[in-house]
Order: C-alpha cells, then structure tokens, then sequence
C-alpha cells in the first residue's frame, strides 16, 4: 500500500447521507483516506441540515468553511468551490463537503444550520467574491469596507495593485521621507 | 417626560485593553450594552496568499506570526498537514519533542492571558508575576530555537534540532517552581471577592449555543462541552500521555478562567512524562528534498491554546500550495462576542474580550 | 508690628505657606513612593535612574508637566474646562487648614505658633464640607471636555463620590459622640484624656469605624479598588482623559493631595493624631512625647509632628498596598457596596457606640 494513498477510512455519516439523500451527492473521492463528497449546490442546505441532525451522523461542529478559486487547477466554470469541514464530537468522525459555485453565481447559506457559518462566509465573500444567499449580513470582513476586489482570487498580485498603495515607493524614487504624491 | 438616547461608543482600535487592533461598535442604553459589533482587519496580512505563493518549507515561518503568542502549535499544525500529503513518518523523539514545545506554548500562552485579564480587570500585580514565569518559558525557547515568540521550531519530517546540552534540566527546573506559582495566583485570585464579582456570571454561554458558533477550546470546554482535540483526534505524541481535560459547567468568565488555570497544571503534567519518556533516536525521518507533495488535499487541526487551530491544504503537485486555508480559533471565538456581550454594562466588554483570548493576528491573518 | 497683625495675619500667613509648599512637595514624593511600593510589589524596582533610586523623579515629572504642549478640543467648553481642575485641587489644599499636625504651641521669637493653621469648633463639619466640593471639578471636567469617554467618566466619579459621602459621614458620627467636640484639636486631646486611640478604645473599639472610613475615602478619592471612573483599561482615562500638560498635572496632584488628606484625618480621628504610640504601658507617655527636652514646647511639638508623619505614612502605605492588590470593582457593584453594605453599616456601628456611651458612662 502506498503510504500517500491509504484505504478509504469508512464513513457512516457519508453512508446515510447517501441513503437519506441521494440526488444531493454528485461523487465522492478520497484524500488520504478521507472521503469528500460533492453535492449538489442546490442541496446543500437539505444536506448540512441533514448531517446536523440526523442521530447517526450528529455533525454538530462546522470546524471550517472556506472558499477556493479552481480556475489554475483547469476548471474555469464553475470556478469556486465552497468547501465545509464537519464534525461530529459524539461519534468522532469528520466529513468534508464540495459545493460548486460559479462566479458571479449565488449559493445558500447555511448560517441558518450552523452560526459560526456567518462569519466564515463573510470572509469567503470577501476573499473570492461568493455571493451567499440569504445570509444575514454579508458584508467585507477583513478588507475595507469599500474594497473592489477579491484578494485570494487567482488573478489577483500577490503584491497587491498599484492603486491601492499610494504611497508605494518604487527602487528609482529619490526621496524617501515623503509619503504621498 | 426626559427621554433617554441610545449612545453609540466606539473601543478601539487604539485602546489599552483591546489585545491589538480590534474595533467594537457598542450601543448602550445608559450602562447597559444592546449590542456590541467587533470590526476587524487591521491586522489582515494576507497570510493565506503568501502561504500559496511560497514553497511549503517557506510558509512555516508564516504560520508562526499569525498567532504570534501560540506559534509552536501553529507550527505543528502546518507541519503536520504537510506531512499527512507526503504521508511521511516522523520519528518518535521528534513527535515527542513537539508535545513538549506545544505544551510549554501552551503554558506561556495561558500566563499571558492571565496577565492581562488581570491587569484589564484591575489587579495589576498578578501581570508582573505572570510575565515573570513566562520569562522563564521563553528563555527555554530562546535556548532550543533562538526566538522566543516566533519559534520556526519545527520541520517538514521532524524537528530542526535536538534539544541542547541541560535543556532538558532547565524546563525540569521551571516546571518544579510552577505549581507554587499558580498556587500563588489562585490565592490572588480564585477566592477574591471582587474578582469573582467580576466574573461569576459575567459572559455566560450555553454549551450547545457555543458549539453552534462554532467555539472551541477553553471556552467551549468552560460551556461544559468535553471537546479537546488532543483527546478526540490525537496527534503528535499525545496519545502516549495521560492527562486530564478540565471542563466547567458555567460558561461564565470565572469558569473560563478556572478551565485554563487547571490546563496550566494538566501541561505541566504531560511535560514531565513526556520528559521522562524522552525516546532516543534521531530527529528527522527520510525527507525529500525538494517538498513536492502529490495532487491531493487534507485538513487537519489540532489544539492550540485558544482552540482548534486548522490548516487545509490543496496540493497540485507543484512546490507550492495551491490552496493555503488556516482555520483560526480566535476569529470563530471572536464572532460570539455580541452574543457574550448582550445585557451586559459596558466595564464587563473588557472582560468578556479578555476572557474570549483573542489574539489579534490569528483573527485577521 | 501690633501684636494682633502678627499673631494673626503674618504668622497664619507663613504657616499657609510652609503647609501648602510642604504639602505640595510630599504630593510630588508620595506619586514616587507610590512608584516604588508598587514596583517592589510587582518583582521590578521601580524609577531608578532619575537620581539616586529615582529621588529626583518627581522633579523630572512636574518639568515635563509644565512643558508639555497644552491641548484643549476643538468644541471644549473653554471657561469650565480651564476651570475644572482648579475646583477640584483647591478644596483639597483648603482643608489643610484645620488639620493640627503636632500638639504643642511653642513659641518662636516671641510669637507664640501653633502647630495648625487654625482651629475652628466646626472642624470636622468643614472638612466633610469642603471636601465635598471636589465633585464639582469633576462633573466639569467630564462635561466641558465634550467627549464621550469623559463624560461617562465624570458621570460615575460622580455618582460613586456622592454616594460615599454618607457612610463617610457615618463613620465620624461615633468619633464626634466620644470625643464631644467636633474641633479637631479637640478630639486629638480627647484620646489623650481617653487614654488610648479612638481606634482601640474600650470597650468598643472604633475599628468598624475606621475600616468604614477608609473605604469610603479610597472611593471618595477615586482610588483602586474603586478607581473605575478613571481606569486606563476601562475608559481609557475616565475624565481626565482630554486633558494634558498642567491641567493634568492638577488633577494628579488633587488626587495626591486628597490622598494625603485622608491619611492625615484618619490619624486625627482614630490614629490618635501626635500621639505617642505607648501600647498602653503607663509611664511612657512622657519621655515619648518629647524627644528633645532641651527644646522644650519646641520640642514636644517637633516630636508630635514626627508620631503623626509616621501614622501618616502607615495609611498610605495601606493606600499603595490596597492599590497593588485587589482587581477592580465594576461600577454597579461598587455602588451597591456603598448603598446596601456600608450604609446599614456605618447605621449599625453609630447606634452601637450610642449604646456603649449611654451604658457605660
């Protein structure tokens, strides 16, 4: 066995999800042994709530919930996904959830499931630009409030853009001590 | 008939007690708080983007200053979801030597946090005698890595290196004095009048409120929910050792502050088993040399001490990570602040913060 | 010059301004003092670079006080901003005025001095009076800076030094019952012919008396525990926060100044003021009381000074010790402290001293 690629880790959350909710899950495939489901963005509310409450599954802890630009990986639409780290502390296990959203495209939020869903989707609408729908607040987090781009996307300079630094002081600028033009 | 106005205050983000740059919008009728808004960013540096455009080696020094007072466990984290890519094999003196670097973070980390409770609540001795034991921590650091807040202690494979000659005496040496120390603050503290008058009820949160916000770590545990990630998804060494987790019942702030003083004591207890049981053997297991983890992704936490510290990373063959996420505890925690707040006056918004153990650039990365 | 002019305006004169030069000197020391207690405390050392141990720290604050850039908001109410810290500063130096620092009149030059400025009947009622009148200053402070954080500020300080007046009021009642005279002078020669301090006079002990005092002074004078109105971590500077360079400097050295007030009256009242401190064995009252014969009344009066100095810097100590210790009271609390626990108190402890006095004599 190769020891970057482990037997899948069986997973019953995984298992009634399937059951309960069949149409909801697109494919799974296994990292290191963990399974991650793809579901349907439609579904994803039915889903999570499902995994909250279901007594087999009791995913309690959204651990994490962030958004991740695909477009260098080769897949230009839909270019976000939105990725949900569950877990149960009764039963101990964990379960990763895929939705995929388009740009400019909206998905549900579930804030309504989880409460700490709220501010993990502010930041992954700041940071990429993933409208959430009906979210209670969806405002910039951790940019400026009247920010006009999306940082961790793909295309946007690890330096930043040129604009937003105003006083950005370039080899061949003589004086040092002035801080804007 | 006199009318009373709301009043709208704004604390920070210059302010005494806010643990860095953190801005909240109070509303108050009068005393009371109606509600309370934390506005953060002022610290956003954007450590997710640079942890996507360095090689995976480079991008521990990131993870150090993000949260900058619980860098060991930061460290760990990445270290440790990197080496589940590669599926690598760490030597077991090496997962052993990083229980005893995390745990000691852990230890320096709660006297901070102490210390400036305290001093926000008032009694400013115990800051002084707080610092003085933390002293001691970090020149433990500073003996083993050369830094004593940003550490970069731990490497892709192990650790960079061995502890050197007497360190092992000299955290034996600290850990002997600690228990009379805390010993010490509960007698400044614990049974104090005016201390439990500030706390006792103050911030009270539901168990199962504070899991729905997504809250871990000693404020979770204080809310009587038994989650610790060392227990329940054991990493490093820790399944070697046993210990106990304190959990209260409460939620309030005197909970929170009974939960983290009785983890102080339950560290000082896995060190010096995990000292005792110090395996021999080398440091690094076989290491690729040029870190090139196959297409794939994981997600893996671990217990730092403000919660469940989480890195999620993408890999698409190349030396950098495609996809670079840091789960942050201080930024979950953070989010209940309104919830914690509501109904309270406004002198008790500076314990509640206190009490929430934010660390500013673990909120904003 | 007629006697009268001398006795009466030249030697009250020079008395004021040895008093309020002195006093104003040990305000200076005593933010040092307090400096170095803490620090000492707190495992670290304090000033100590500023002169040998720091001595010429407080030389070096008033200088940088004086020329610090002064800064008043741009919508201050002017008038009553420059005015504040003067209200409040004044009531605490006027007070001095009827506090007798040693016991003996001696005379120099001819003159007979008196080792107080004055000595009024109504002593103890002018010194609640008066020093009642420093919650002026700060409601002004707290309103003419035109901010929100003094305001809330002024509002508490406020609030929290009208309410302790009454148990502080209480807690002098039973000394007023003992000592029958509400002179100050008076009451000093009261615990001399008692035989023992206010503080540990039989059979009831004015312990619960002096406790109440003390606490309702560190309240009055806006100090930890009780020092919320004006604490760094809270409100960034309560309501002084607006203010800089000599102005603030007033409202650090009023609050010294009331420091030092109290200690002086808790001597006074229950400390036995310039009394010796015999612990009851007879006979060592006398040789006590003078330490240099060959002085005569110059100096029983010297000695006095010297037994109320040290009385007086054993309060304060308890002052800077309180202040190192405890975490602070939340403003609800402090009130309800006040309200519902040292009120019924001080009630309590006056009807038993009324008690003891009907019973026993």
């Amino acid at each position: 066995m190769d020891a970057t690629k482990p037997d899948p880790i069986p997973s019953r959350s995984l298992d009634r999800l399937r059951e309960a909710l069949p149409e909801a899950v697109e494919e799974v495939v296994y990292h290191g042994g963990v399974p991650i489901v793809r579901v349907v963005p439609e579904r994803i509310v039915d889903a999570c709530r499902f995994l909250r409450d279901d007594a087999l599954c009791r995913m309690t802890h959204l651990s994490d919930l962030c958004g991740v630009d695909l477009s260098l990986l080769g897949r230009r639409e839909p270019r976000f996904d939105v990725v949900y780290h569950l877990f149960s502390l009764d039963l101990g296990e964990r379960l990763t959830i895929k939705a995929a959203v388009a740009e400019g495209a909206e998905i549900a939020t579930v804030s309504g499931v989880w409460r700490t869903a709220s501010w993990h989707e502010r930041e992954a609408y700041d940071m990429f630009g993933i409208r959430f729908a009906g979210h209670p607040d969806l405002r910039r987090i951790l940019m400026p409030e009247d920010y006009d781009a999306y940082p961790l996307r793909k295309d946007f300079p690890l330096e930043g853009r040129e604009r937003d630094h105003k006083n950005w002081r370039k080899p061949e600028d003589e004086r040092r001590d002035v801080l804007a033009p | 008939m006199l009318g009373t106005d709301e009043m709208e205050i704004n604390l920070g983000p210059q302010h005494p007690s806010t643990h860095g740059v953190l801005r909240v919008k109070l509303r108050l009728d009068g005393e009371r708080i109606l509600d309370a808004v934390p506005i953060i960013g002022y610290l956003h540096r954007g450590c997710e983007k640079l942890g996507e455009s360095r090689t995976y080696p480079q991008a521990i020094v990131y993870t150090d200053r993000m949260d900058y007072v619980a860098a060991v466990n930061e460290n760990v984290v990445y270290v440790e979801a990197v080496e589940k890519l590669l599926g690598l094999e760490v030597p077991p003196r090496a997962r052993t030597m990083r229980v005893i670097l995390s745990e000691l973070q852990r230890i320096a980390s709660h006297l901070l946090w102490l210390a400036t409770h305290a001093l926000d609540l008032g009694a400013m001795s115990v800051f002084l005698y707080c610092f003085r034991e933390r002293e001691q921590i970090l020149d433990l650091f500073e003996g083993y890595c050369g830094a004593r807040l940003t550490t970069n202690a731990v490497r892709i494979g192990g650790m960079y290196g061995d502890f050197p000659d007497g360190w092992v005496e000299e955290a034996r040496r600290f850990l002997d004095i600690l228990p009379a120390r805390l010993d010490e603050y509960h007698k400044l503290l614990t049974k104090n009048r005016i201390w439990l008058e500030r706390t006792r009820d103050v911030g009270v949160i539901s168990g199962d409120l504070a899991l729905d916000y997504g809250m871990t770590g000693p404020c979770l545990r204080a809310s009587g929910v038994p989650y610790d990630v060392r227990k329940a998804l054991p990493y490093a060494a820790y399944p070697d050792f046993d210990f106990d987790v304190p959990v209260g019942t409460r939620g309030d702030t005197y909970d929170r502050y009974l939960v983290r003083m009785e983890e102080m004591r339950q560290s000082r207890r896995i060190i010096l088993q995990a000292l005792e049981r110090l395996p021999d053997g080398e440091i690094r297991g076989k290491t690729p040399r040029r870190i090139r983890p196959p297409k794939g992704e994981v997600y893996h936490v671990n217990e730092g001490p403000r919660g469940e510290l989480g890195v999620y990373l993408i890999s698409d063959g190349s030396e950098n990570a495609y996809r670079c996420r840091f789960r942050s505890p201080c930024f979950v925690n953070l989010q209940a602040l309104p919830e914690l707040c509501r109904g309270h006056l406004v002198a008790d918004v500076v314990a509640i913060i206190g009490t929430l153990d934010i660390v500013l650039g673990c909120v904003d990365r | 010059m007629s006697e009268t002019v001398l006795q009466y305006v030249v030697v009250p004169a020079m008395q004021i301004a040895v008093v309020v030069g002195v006093l104003l000197g040990c305000v200076a020391y005593l933010v040092l003092l307090e400096r170095k207690v803490i620090a000492f405390m707190q495992v670290r050392l304090g000033p100590r670079r500023v002169g040998p141990h720091g001595l010429l720290q407080p030389i070096a604050d008033i200088l940088k006080l004086l020329l610090k850039e002064d800064i008043v908001p741009a919508r201050a109410d002017r008038l009553v901003f420059y005015l504040a810290p003067v209200i409040l500063l004044l009531p605490a130096l006027v007070a001095f005025a009827v506090v007798p620092f040693s016991g003996t009149p001696f005379r120099v030059l001819g003159v007979e001095v008196r080792p107080w400025i004055t000595d009024i009947n109504v002593g103890l009622v002018y010194l609640l009076a008066i020093s009642s009148l420093g919650v002026y200053g700060v409601v002004m402070a707290g309103w003419a800076s035109n901010s929100k954080y003094p305001l809330l500020g002024s509002l508490r300080s406020a609030a929290q030094m009208v309410s302790y007046e009454i148990p502080l009021g209480l807690s002098v009642v039973s000394i007023l019952m003992l000592a029958q005279t509400a002179s100050l002078v008076g009451i000093v020669r009261a615990q001399d012919e008692a035989g023992s301090w206010f503080a540990f006079w039989l059979p009831y002990p004015q312990i619960v008396g002096l406790f109440l005092y003390f606490v309702s002074a560190i309240a009055e004078t806006n100090r930890a525990p009780f020092d919320l109105p004006e604490a760094e971590t809270e409100l960034v500077a309560g309501f002084h926060t607006e203010y800089s360079g000599m102005k603030f400097a007033f409202f650090f050295l009023a609050e010294y100044a009331n420091m030092i007030l109290v200690a002086c009256i808790v001597t006074v009242l229950f400390l036995g003021g310039w009394l010796p401190v015999t612990l009851g064995i007879p006979g060592l009252k006398g040789p006590l009381s003078n330490f240099v014969p060959s002085f005569g009344d110059g100096g029983a009066a010297l000695t006095g000074f010297l037994w109320f100095g040290i009385k007086v810097f054993v309060v304060l100590y308890v002052y800077l010790w309180i202040r190192a210790t405890f975490p602070r009271y939340r403003y609800d609390q402090l009130m309800r402290l006040g309200w519902k626990w040292l009120i019924p108190l001080g009630l309590a402890h006056v009807i038993g001293t009324g008690i003891v006095l009907l019973f026993a004599f």
